[in-house]
């Protein structure tokens, strides 16, 4: 079997969605991943590499996790301790799910949020990812050409996830810097009566918070205005919170489930929340996603509809396990966001000596860094030469401001938490050499300044985070078209 | 507030097929559950395709192989590997071996390239996927009758794509023949839908039956002259046991360049291994333009990254594989030879079948009338008096009335032979010709009990 039929032949004999751009994957954007796929920073085997600051992965607890595992070997089905669950548990195929998988998600999401809300069980719902969730809300709440607001700058995955086999649209809401990208009525009336003139149904807003790619969490006033908005044009809100344990600073976060709780007069059919696991537990590779709505009719179809992508079983057990460990999850709360929240000072303390700054931002695992001032003109063209720029020269894979849909050029999202303190240093050297680049003076006095800010650095280290393992570079991404698996 | 305006089309509808009798025997059983301790007189499952013969082959491998349990490999610690992987071209290590392990399915007459496998969350997943991938809404796929209810819900809900039936009949076993591939074709056209493909499932589910070479042809025939696709779910592949010998698709093909590109094989781990839980599928591809879109499809339900690393140890291991491969057709064979004979005793025939985990049975003589309605009405005497959960034919979009699909691997051999002493009580006492109406939603607990209860306080000799 094999025979390879040229691409024009195909177009015949392939549907639209399988032919079309909807993947999103032939974007510049992954230029990036190429070239960090070609020369993938090591340590030590290639430390003149690219760095990988374009995954939004939380690599900074899983050492914590791995130890639970290990003095807990019970919660594998497979070890001696607990194989005498293994026909159990591998014969369960319920799209229901374990009930101590729903128990214990549904109590971990709202330790993850401060316990400000409580979950409730039975409105679990699984998906295959949040990649999985977005598409199934989707599917569920609206028909092909209608279509969803989304304020930018957004994840650009969702172009996929929301838009690609659904046929469902997404409307930006445009925000700008002059207020932080604030959400304000203003924008969604604009962005709603712009779709009414175009004659396309708006179904909803699908919002994400706390914010990929900004890492700001929205405050009570924006919720309740999006909660209102929603209510008042009878159409849904999906509020994705896959960072919602991410948060690390103040101000608290608050999830639209609280708004929810202390609103009863608003329509609760009308919010939908996408949660999963791979962000605040770092572990994207089980592939646990979670629809959670306050619709019955949402969550009886899209239960239905999770048939199309349940969490393995082998993996429901283990986290039902893990996750009904209160002690430990209280623990590895604390201690992700502890760790969090020392990284992104580090890091944005080392931007902030060359004159880089940040939006001020509590959550998420990246920076959204503003690079205005070193553009040619303001200008997307600039922006994308800008970064093409960093990622051959200064060797770093960070994700240009446009890839996001952002509405100004000059911004970039940098991720911080998928690297041990050498390789951020590293990328901090990398870029200080990179900005004094051209004015000798200049980087002849910044050099004295850093060596000696370095040492102090170095020194203040705790012992631990040296022992931190270093990442394997050829760390794989779906979205990657290039990349092939290590092992 | 009219909710359902508030939602999708797809949401409000109901091509998700749930309200089938198919999945209302399910229900049932949810209600009142068979335990041979706890509830003796409770419904017997015999509706789910599942294989429970072979779990303590897997669970002896597990306890010889601690390194697979347990996150490591040789002897280190491998979850933070693990707990990152997503990638959507799937654990190396995996896909080789389960493509070495299709191979030997298939008695390693044929070879499978792991660059061609998509990974999927169970066949539910890789049906869907391939309709995205082939068809656009409205566009149809011809299917045999009759074929699993799911199809319905997988090829259909979300993907807007069309079934259009092959009808086949008991007059030569339910064969695909050309004149009625002909007549499918023709009946899509007449309604205005463009015919995209064909989809078999060979084994069959619900017939148990392999096709037989000549229908291979026969279809590969038609799928060339139509200038369509032939999807052919193999994922009881596993499960035949007895001649004539299964012939995958792919052996069909073998060599044939002009057809490769049109065929894509659907495979799972769930009812060969007994693991649906695991929601391991995958897509087989002659076709680098199916694969490469099948492949970034997938991302909306990978297989979680621990379960691929446990499967790729297991299914790597060739002497593993070899044994269970024999000694699980061997439980199967004996477990529907008894069915069979159980079935016999009582008058009561079996399509012939040689694979699955379930016999099509002929219950035409004990309708009452030979219709639709009739096979309702003694379907639910046997869900509800008898406490028997089967699928009636019509669920599987059969032609004919009188048959229903019995499984006979998800229990243990005294459950069985209970659910055949229900049986015959059942048939022998005359109930089926009463047309006392027990079409109640509600268990008729009292009439249950009567004789039902009566044959649990026989002494349990539970058998794997």
């Amino acid at each position: 079997m094999g025979l390879h039929v040229d691409e024009h032949s195909n177009y015949n004999v392939l549907s639209r969605i399988a032919t079309s751009d909807g993947h999103g994957e032939n974007s510049s954007y992954f230029d990036g991943w190429k070239a960090y796929d070609n020369d993938p920073f090591h340590p030590i085997d290639n430390p003149k590499g690219v760095i990988q600051m374009g995954l939004a992965e939380n690599q900074l607890c899983l050492d914590l996790m791995q130890q639970w595992i290990k003095q807990n070997p019970q919660a594998s089905i497979c070890t001696s301790e607990g194989v005498s669950e293994l026909k159990d548990v591998a014969n369960f195929q319920d799209y229901h799910g374990l009930p101590d998988f729903r128990k214990a998600i549904a109590r971990f999401m709202g330790k993850a949020r401060g316990g400000g809300a409580k979950f409730d069980p039975e409105r679990i719902v699984m998906s295959g990812g949040a990649t999985g969730a977005q598409e199934t809300i989707a599917f569920c709440l609206a028909n092909p050409g209608e279509a969803f607001l989304i304020p930018t700058p957004y994840y650009p995955g969702f172009d996929r996830d929301f838009r690609w086999r659904t046929g469902v649209q997404l409307l930006p809401v445009q925000c700008h810097s002059f207020n932080n990208f604030k959400i304000t009525e203003p924008a969604l009336v604009t962005a709603y009566q712009k779709a009414q003139r175009c004659n396309i149904r708006v179904k909803g807003i699908l919002v994400t918070n706390p914010s990929n790619p900004l890492g700001t969490t929205l405050d009570r006033e924006t919720l309740r205005t999006l909660v209102s908005f929603a209510n008042e044009k009878r159409i849904h809100l999906v509020c994705d919170e896959i960072f919602s344990g991410t948060v690390f600073d103040k101000p608290t976060y608050v999830s639209v489930s609280e708004i929810v709780e202390e609103e009863p007069y608003y329509d609760s059919d009308l919010i939908h929340i996408v949660y999963s696991l791979s962000k605040d537990l770092g572990v994207p590779g089980f592939r646990v996603g979670v629809i959670y709505s306050y619709n019955d009719a949402v969550v009886s179809c899209a239960r239905k509809m999770s048939s199309f992508g349940l969490v393995s079983t082998q993996t429901q057990h283990l986290l039902a396990s893990m996750l009904g460990d209160d002690d430990f999850t209280t623990k590895f709360l604390a201690e992700s966001r502890r760790r969090l929240s020392r990284s992104y000072k580090v890091f944005t303390a080392g931007l902030h000596m060359v004159g880089i700054k940040c939006l001020d931002s509590n959550a998420g695992l990246f920076c959204w860094m503003d690079l205005k001032h070193l553009l040619n003109e303001v200008t997307v063209e600039a922006e994308l030469e800008l970064w093409r720029v960093i990622i051959k020269e200064v060797k770093l894979n960070i994700s240009p401001g446009s890839s996001f849909h952002c509405s100004e050029p000059g911004w970039f999202r940098v991720c911080f938490a998928n690297m041990d303190d050498n390789t951020m240093e590293t990328a901090l050297k990398r870029i200080r050499t990179f900005v004094y680049r051209g004015n000798d003076t200049a980087a002849a006095q910044a050099k004295k300044k850093n060596k000696r800010w370095n040492a102090a650095l170095r020194l203040s280290l705790p012992r631990r985070f040296e022992e931190m393992t270093i990442m394997t570079p050829r760390l794989m991404s779906p979205h990657s078209p290039l990349v092939q698996a290590a092992t | 507030m009219n909710q359902k305006l508030l939602l999708s089309r797809k949401a409000a509808c109901n091509v998700h097929g749930q309200d089938s009798s198919y999945f209302l025997g399910w229900q049932e059983f949810e209600k009142n559950p068979y335990d041979p301790i706890t509830n003796p007189g409770g419904m017997i499952q015999m509706g789910l395709a599942e294989n429970q013969l072979s779990f303590d082959l897997i669970e002896s491998w597990l306890h010889s192989h601690p390194d697979a349990a347990g996150f490591k490999k040789d002897g280190a610690l491998i979850f933070r590997e693990l707990a990152l992987f997503q990638d959507y071209h799937g654990l190396p290590a995996f896909k080789s071996a389960l493509a070495k392990f299709m191979g030997e399915v298939r008695g390693n007459r044929v070879t499978f390239e792991p660059s061609k496998l998509v990974l999927t969350a169970g066949a539910t997943s890789a049906n869907e996927t391939l309709m995205f991938c082939l068809a656009e809404p409205g566009e149809a796929f011809l299917l045999p009758t009759p074929y699993y209810p799911g199809f319905d819900r997988d090829l259909k809900w979300r993907t807007g794509a069309e079934i259009v039936p092959i009808h086949c009949s008991s007059s030569n076993g339910f064969r695909v023949t050309k004149v009625a591939l002909e007549a499918a074709h023709r009946h899509a056209q007449k309604r205005g839908l463009r015919v995209k493909g064909v989809l078999v499932t060979n084994p069959s589910n619900p017939l148990g039956t392999t096709m037989t070479r000549q229908e291979l042809d026969t279809l590969i025939d038609f799928v060339l002259a139509k200038d369509v696709h032939l999807i052919s779910d193999e994922i009881y592949s596993g499960t035949s046991f007895d001649s004539p010998e299964f012939v995958s698709i792919a052996e069909a093909i073998k060599d044939r360049d002009d057809v490769a590109h049109r065929v894509h094989i659907v495979c799972s781990l769930s009812k060969d291994l007994g693991l649906p839980g695991f929601r391991v599928g995958a897509i087989y591809s002659g076709n680098d333009a199916v694969v490469s879109a099948a492949t970034k499809m997938s991302s909306f339900g990978l297989i979680s990254s621990q379960t691929q690393y446990l499967l790729a140890a297991l299914l790597s291991d060739d002497e593993f594989t070899r044994k269970y491969i024999l000694e699980n057709r061997r439980r199967i064979k004996e477990r529907h030879d008894l069915l069979v004979e159980g079935l016999r005793r009582i008058g009561i025939r079996c399509l012939d079948s040689n694979a699955g985990l379930f016999c099509w049975v002929d219950m035409r003589h004990l309708l009452n009338s030979n219709t639709f309605k009739g096979e309702m009405e003694l379907w639910r005497k046997i869900v509800y008096q008898v406490g028997l959960n089967i699928s009636p034919g019509s669920s599987c979009h059969c032609d004919e009335p009188g048959w229903f699909r019995v499984c006979f691997a998800n229990m243990s051999e005294h459950t069985l032979n209970l659910s055949m002493q229900r049986l015959k009580n059942f048939v022998d006492s005359g109930e089926h010709r009463s047309t006392h109406d027990s079409g109640h939603r509600s268990p008729r607990r009292q009439f249950l009990a009567k004789w039902v209860l009566r044959l649990s306080a026989l002494p349990a000799a539970v058998t794997a």
